[in-house]
């Protein structure tokens, strides 16, 4: 950003400037509160976290039972372990988001290029989707499930996330190929391509950044998710991370050690992802306002 | 029939799947919901009994005697937590934005800090600000208590979120949900702003000050007002997530004493799902629809409209 901006006005450090990075840094403290609690908890031995005097103390070593814990479980106390829920997770996300994704850039190809009548209807009406309280199609949503058979099943939450994932990868799809030239396809069907054509031939090839915006966005979204999977799947082994993580945290169990690891342990893929991969996540972000 | 009437019909035909799909999970669902929300189904096996508008009755009337009581606390919840949360993330993300945008050092380590909540799931967000502000007992504060005890501060001690203190409607008990909420969305409007802020050309600014204008006079005569279009889309957004909030307050609080933080989200979940009162779940839900609708339609009419005319 400062590339355009006038040389003349060089910065130098002056009261104000002081006071912007004081509150700037302020602000960052603040926000990293909740990350220091996680670290310094989950860092400590059974016997640290019940000693509440040094409740907000960091840990005398760095001690990893916790982790040991969180992810295999204390049998003894009848604690389970998250290593099954996490794996559930990547069986979940992983294919609805590889499915939505090229579900999302078939109907924005489609609604950017191939605008048919009725298509300014249609796409406001599938936007609305995305938007609804899922609350309101839950009970419909789940005697469904258990009629075709995958009522309980991850099968069953696949299938609902790709359902409730055509609105918002759709709208970023059809943004993204809004920006592609008609020449381009103009100049492929003059070449004798026909509508799928087009789209491996010209589209496809260009769909990198808008797939690593999709990708990154229904990732995130489904590895975070928690009341469809709480409401589709009763059953402890099938149930993704942010379920049995919750379970956990709210059965009064004293092992805030264990709980906190566990929480790192569930934040950590998309953390990462956010960490790596920032820029595209930001653009997934301002895309769900509607007017990328 | 024409090449190009054919070539139509395939475009129709292969997105016609998502149409279905949406035609009936979204569309044929709420009026599912809807007739539900009309019917006698009070337990495990559906009943589609006509019930006419009792559910609804219950939860607004007397006759529904815990329920109305519950689901008025629900909507006095909803709004007070709406409105503070709105009004924190608003201006802490503008701020955060404008200060941002002063040709900062290291502008990507603050923005990558105040941004990394919104990657993380609500639940996750529950469980560490439910350690922070859990107030423990008098012989054994946890939390913020055990550290405001440590700095001699006890005056300031209170109990959070299982506070069941009110001023008239408003739960105090809510400030401290808020908080966790607010730390995950205000990164989004940071982002946002920050985006805004980069379309306005640099010769603008110039301009002004060639014209005299002082750097606090240029942003509120000529910045401020040129991102409002953003803080409408925030609010809109923002406002919607915070009118169907579940799984932080799920997390982090449940329903609390006395209801003190509960919501229509946590309501509709727990009586259809634990209580096996679908009919009343129903209509929780529907009223829950229409809250969010009242919001999202106007701003979808209008945004695609302009959309249209650009």
């Amino acid at each position: 950003m400062s590339a355009h901006r006038t040389p003349r006005r060089t910065v130098r450090l002056n009261p104000t400037r002081i006071g912007i990075y004081t509150l700037l840094i302020l602000f960052a403290l603040l926000f990293l509160i909740p990350v220091y609690v996680l670290v310094v908890s989950s860092l400590k031995t059974f016997a640290e976290v019940q000693d509440l005097s040094r409740l907000w103390s960091p840990p005398t070593g760095l001690h990893l039972e916790s982790f040991r814990a969180a992810w295999w479980g204390i049998p003894e106390k009848g604690l389970r372990g998250l290593s099954q829920n996490l794996l559930n997770s990547v069986y979940l996300t992983v294919p609805a988001t590889i499915l939505s994704s090229m579900l999302g850039s078939l109907n924005g190809y489609i609604l950017s290029k191939w605008r048919f009548r009725g298509a300014n209807v249609l796409f406001p009406l599938m936007l609305f989707g995305m938007f609804i309280p899922y609350q309101s199609i839950l009970i419909p949503l789940t005697q469904t499930l258990a009629a075709i058979h995958l009522g309980g099943t991850i099968w069953g939450l696949i299938l609902v996330h790709v359902v409730y994932g055509i609105p918002i990868t759709t709208l970023i799809f059809r943004n993204y190929y809004a920006e592609v030239p008609t020449d381009l396809v103009e100049a492929a069907r003059i070449d004798g391509a026909n509508i799928l054509g087009v789209y491996w031939r010209v589209l496809f090839p260009l769909s990198v950044p808008g797939f690593v915006v999709v990708i990154i966005w229904q990732f995130t979204n489904i590895w975070n998710e928690f009341l469809f999977a709480v409401s589709i799947l009763q059953k402890p082994d099938v149930q993704p991370i942010t379920v049995a993580l919750r379970n956990l945290a709210g059965s009064q169990i004293q092992e805030w050690n264990m709980i906190m690891a566990g929480t790192l342990i569930a934040a950590v893929p998309t953390l990462l992802i956010y960490i790596i991969m920032g820029r595209y996540f930001i653009r997934g972000l301002l895309a769900g306002s509607v007017k990328g | 029939m024409s090449q190009a009437r054919r070539e139509r019909w395939i475009a129709f035909l292969l997105i016609l799947p998502s149409i279905i799909l949406i035609a009936i999970f979204v569309y044929g669902f709420i009026g599912w919901t809807a007739t539900v929300s009309l019917s006698q189904w009070d337990g495990v096996e559906p009943n589609y009994a006509w019930a006419g508008l009792k559910n609804f009755r219950q939860l607004f009337t007397q006759e529904g005697g815990v329920s109305a009581t519950r689901f008025r606390i629900d909507l006095w919840n909803t709004l007070f937590f709406t409105l503070l949360f709105l009004l924190v993330c608003v201006v802490i993300g503008l701020l955060l934005a404008i200060l941002l945008d002063q040709k900062i050092k290291g502008e990507g380590i603050f923005r990558t800090i105040y941004l990394f909540p919104m990657a993380l799931s609500f639940v996750v967000t529950g469980v560490v600000w439910q350690w922070i502000f859990a107030p423990g007992t008098e012989t054994r504060l946890r939390g913020v208590n055990a550290l405001l005890h440590n700095l001699g501060l006890d005056a300031l001690r209170w109990k959070w979120y299982t506070d069941t203190r009110s001023v008239g409607p408003f739960h105090l008990a809510l400030i401290p949900v808020i908080i966790a909420a607010a730390w995950q969305m205000i990164g989004y409007c940071m982002a946002m702003y920050l985006a805004g802020l980069r379309g306005i050309p640099e010769e603008l600014r110039e301009a002004a000050r060639v014209d005299g204008a002082t750097e606090i006079g240029i942003y509120r005569h000529i910045i401020l007002p040129m991102l409002q279009p953003i803080t409408l889309s925030a609010l809109i957004v923002l406002g919607h997530i915070s009118l169907k909030i579940f799984d932080l307050v799920y997390t982090m609080t449940g329903k609390g004493p006395g209801f003190v933080t509960d919501v229509p989200g946590i309501f509709m979940f727990e009586t259809t799902f634990q209580g096996n009162h679908y009919a009343q779940g129903a209509a929780i839900s529907i009223i829950m629809l229409l809250m969010v609708a009242l919001v999202i339609i106007p701003y979808l009419v209008f945004s695609l409209r302009r959309e249209v005319e650009l």
